[in-house]
């Protein structure tokens, strides 16, 4: 009798194996890269201005007391238009919104801006992503909340869609 | 309707990963004129994983972002840092995700004590049968 259960254990293996395969196959690992800085400070880091005749970002524009939305986005990034009337209600709400353009020239930020809305104070041109890399961020767009400390508080991973507003605003009224 | 529609279409479209206007960074592609910092270089590019092109390596990947990371490791290294220090950098930010050399931690303690334990087992299995023939 013994015997007999003996020899089940390599077929009972095989049909274990053959189970986790087929679960993990059928649902594929999360693969949204999420900054670690969440609840720690924003790193340093200061960027040129993407338009000559607008003021850049700097990790210094953060912690003044007001909590900020730092968005990241590119000229060149298709979901980032669908984002924009977000945007712009956001800051219509008084949201105060950062952004840095990732690899992009002047000529194209502007001619994003006339076309989708400009709903931005500062904006820093990130031309090698080195500060998309400090931050944590893994592709365009993406959004930080920073509170009135300069603590990164909430990290909004593609764009906002009008059904993400309310958690972006709760986010920036948790950061007060 | 159109807004249904168009919800609809934005859903099922597959991400585009758009590139940019702008050229590779500078040192994406161009080796380090100092031969063993470029080798230094390379294996760690080896070993850090690609954000947009998950499976793969930087050193392997076409996307722009994995450029600026093997210019980011080059110029990096060129400066004098040590590999371990950008590699703790990059995982302080992305996790231990980023590094294709996953630290022992009591969640992959086994991945790197699987191969001995199995060894060890095949062994006193092996043994006994020996043992057992005589």
């Amino acid at each position: 009798m013994r015997g007999r259960l003996l020899l089940a254990v390599p077929l009972l293996l095989l049909a274990i194996f053959a189970g986790v395969a087929l679960w993990r196959l059928s649902s594929p690992p999360e693969t949204v890269i999420r900054s670690r800085l969440e609840g720690r400070k924003l790193p340093g880091f200061s960027l040129p201005a993407a338009l000559p005749a607008r003021p850049t970002v700097t990790s210094a524009n953060f912690g003044d007391g007001q909590p900020r939305l730092l968005n990241i986005f590119a000229s060149w990034c298709v979901p980032c238009i669908a984002e924009a009337p977000v945007l712009l209600e956001l800051k219509q709400r008084g949201v105060r919104i950062e952004a840095i353009a990732v690899r992009d020239r002047p000529e194209d930020v502007s001619a994003f801006l006339e076309r989708n809305g400009d709903p931005f104070l500062g904006i820093g041109s990130d031309l090698d992503s080195r500060v998309q890399m400090t931050l944590g961020s893994s592709g365009v767009p993406e959004s930080f909340v920073v509170d009135g400390r300069g603590i990164i508080r909430y990290q909004h991973v593609g764009p906002i869609m009008p059904q993400d507003m309310a958690t972006i605003i709760a986010e920036l009224e948790k950061a007060e | 309707m159109t807004r249904l529609m168009a919800a609809l279409l934005l859903a099922l479209a597959a991400p585009a990963f758009a590139d940019s206007n702008l050229p590779p960074s500078e040192w994406a592609d161009r080796q380090l004129p100092d031969a063993e910092q470029e080798a230094q270089a390379t294996a760690l590019m080896h070993e850090i994983r690609c954000l947009v092109c998950q499976g793969q390596s930087v050193a392997d990947s076409d996307a722009e972002l994995a450029g600026d990371m093997r210019a980011l490791i080059r110029q990096r290294i060129a400066a004098g840092e040590k590999p371990e220090a950008i590699r703790a950098w990059l995982v302080e930010r992305y996790g231990d995700w980023v590094s294709f050399d996953p630290p022992v931690t009591p969640l992959t303690w086994p991945l790197w004590a699987a191969p001995v334990v199995i060894l060890l087992a095949g062994g006193a299995i092996a043994a006994r049968k020996f043992r057992g023939r005589k």
